[in-house]
């Protein structure tokens, strides 16, 4: 794959298999510097074994991951530096219990960094008033509804000023209404922290107004690449398919409601 | 036909064998992967950040809050030890040595053991039950992203906390089981409380608390790790996932753990006889 200096990471050849089923079948992709860039795909098409490969949660089975240049695995230099410049927003949040939304947000930067305490709660409440959430700083994460824990969620990813944030179906299970604020956060957010925006999601047209390029991906292989527009124009089978699951639904619903007699 | 009758005779030896074959292999890879979780966990003290505050929470998890269900178990093990004693002593006119068969089965076995089965029983199955759910809600993966040491984060504190409560608690229940020897024996059976003190001073020796302290500590050990050990992995080793891989590595901690304490029981007694 050809490596643009202005992409942030790129991912060639990546293969993983669970137990003999190929999730990720050689993906290919180049994401670009500063932008949201989703990843789209029907559940099941490996999205979130992808993050987590690009995470290091998994360790992939064959491919190279590229981040700002460097190889990541190669050596536990790559991969610090890789942790120490991105950050993972996880679908359920993944936000600590035990501890304040201010402990939450401080958490990164006390065991991490080697700034001191009055500057560590400086930055925290910072990323905090970012998001709207100072005021419920003494609250746990169980007493916060799920729209503030997803902006905890993402003043804690973006307190270190990662320059990469992997956003792990961050809409998972929300109400359309909630999956458009929650788009409109991360739009919001990564404008005013400038990060690069790694999405991976199945909401088709929040993902659309969001994102500048998209990327599709069905059974275990990236099958388009390009932006929004491209990706609403496209004709190939696999993208229209995905994209006009509505349109089929509807034709679906209408043939089983006609008085027709159903197929048995 | 003989020939034919030696192959399967074979093929049937080798079906038999491979299951121990795999078992044994299982069980090696488990040992050394725990070997080297508990190796991580110390190695990951000395650059733990914020240590202190992890551990004052862990010994109070492991400390003030179980510390109720030890004084119980230990008021009742010290009364029934002072009612059987008193009856069995008394058939050989010996009820003066109830203060030291009291103090001494307290102390040597009793305290360390029980009140370390009572601690795996509450505070280790909360913990693999905490970490098992931290590792199912994506927490653990959340702090590894971060570029925390996980292990160092969420176990390491606890094993410290282990080696401090522990024997604090077998202390403590040493305490409560002597006064219940001597409610069971002096108040209610009659045997004179000066009589009984007095056993119990003249009994233990700085040997036997070394041995309760030490078989303590070494228990605590055993449990923090193994409880650790199995709410970390749960769901990753195993075929299960969610609530029932959280409720099966809790049960698999608290039976592994308690069988650890009991088998290594056995073992340290025999260094200290």
């Amino acid at each position: 794959m050809h490596t643009e200096p202005s992409d942030i990471l790129t991912i060639s050849g990546l293969k993983k298999n669970f137990g003999g089923r190929e999730v990720l079948t050689g993906i290919e992709l180049a994401v670009p510097r500063g932008m949201i860039f989703t990843v789209l795909g029907p559940s099941g098409a490996g999205k979130s074994v992808l993050l987590k490969c690009l995470a290091g949660i998994i360790t992939p089975d064959a491919g190279v991951i590229m981040f700002d240049g460097s190889a990541l695995g190669e050596n536990d230099f790559s991969r610090r530096d890789f942790r120490k410049r991105s950050a993972v927003l996880f679908q359920g949040n993944a936000l600590f219990d035990s501890l304040t939304a201010l402990e939450n947000v401080s958490l990164p930067l006390e065991q991490t960094t080697q700034l001191d305490k009055d500057e560590i709660r400086a930055r925290s409440l910072d990323s905090l008033r970012q998001l709207e959430m100072e005021d419920f700083r003494h609250h746990h994460p169980g007493e916060l509804s799920g729209g503030m824990q997803k902006r905890l969620a993402l003043a804690r990813a973006i307190v270190t000023q990662p320059e990469l944030v992997l956003f792990d179906e961050p809409t998972a299970g929300l109400d359309p209404l909630r999956r458009n604020a929650v788009f409109a956060m991360i739009a919001k957010y990564q404008r005013l922290a400038r990060f690069t925006a790694l999405i991976v999601t199945h909401d088709v047209p929040e993902a659309i107004v969001a994102s500048d390029r998209v990327a599709l991906l069905e059974n275990g292989q990236i099958r388009f690449e390009g932006t929004p527009a491209d990706f609403t124009s496209s004709s190939h089978p696999v993208v229209s398919m995905f994209r006009d699951s509505e349109a089929a639904l509807r034709s679906t619903i209408l043939s089983i409601r006609s008085p027709e007699p159903l197929p048995s | 036909m003989q020939r034919v009758a030696i192959s399967l005779f074979l093929s049937l030896k080798l079906e038999m064998i491979r299951p121990i074959g795999r078992i044994s292999l299982d069980v090696i890879g488990g040992l050394g992967d725990f070997s080297l979780f508990c190796g991580k966990s110390f190695l990951s003290l000395p650059r733990s950040r914020k240590l202190w505050q992890r551990f004052v929470r862990a010994v109070h998890e492991q400390g003030a809050v179980c510390l109720p269900v030890v004084m119980v178990v230990g008021v009742f093990t010290g009364l029934v030890l002072g009612l059987q004693g008193y009856h069995v002593l008394s058939r050989f006119g010996s009820e003066g040595l109830l203060g030291t068969m009291v103090s001494l089965s307290l102390v040597r076995e009793m305290a360390p053991v029980l009140a370390s089965l009572m601690l795996v029983g509450q505070a280790g199955s909360a913990l693999a039950a905490e970490l098992g759910i931290q590792r199912n809600t994506e927490q653990i993966a959340a702090l590894e992203t971060m570029g925390i040491d996980s292990i160092g984060y969420l176990v390491a504190p606890r094993l410290l906390a282990s080696l401090l409560v522990y024997p604090a608690q077998a202390a403590l229940f040493v305490v409560v089981g002597l006064w219940g020897g001597s409610v069971s024996g002096s108040m209610l059976l009659g045997v004179d409380s000066g009589v009984y003190w007095s056993a119990v001073d003249r009994a233990i020796e700085f040997h036997d608390l070394i041995e309760c302290f030490s078989k303590a500590s070494i228990f605590g050990l055993l449990a923090t790790s193994i409880c650790s050990y199995q709410g970390f992995h749960a769901g990753l080793n195993h075929a299960t996932s969610g609530a029932r891989a959280v409720s099966a590595a809790t049960t698999r901690a608290v039976v592994l753990s308690s069988i650890m304490v009991l088998m290594s029981d056995y073992i340290i007694s025999s260094f200290f006889v």
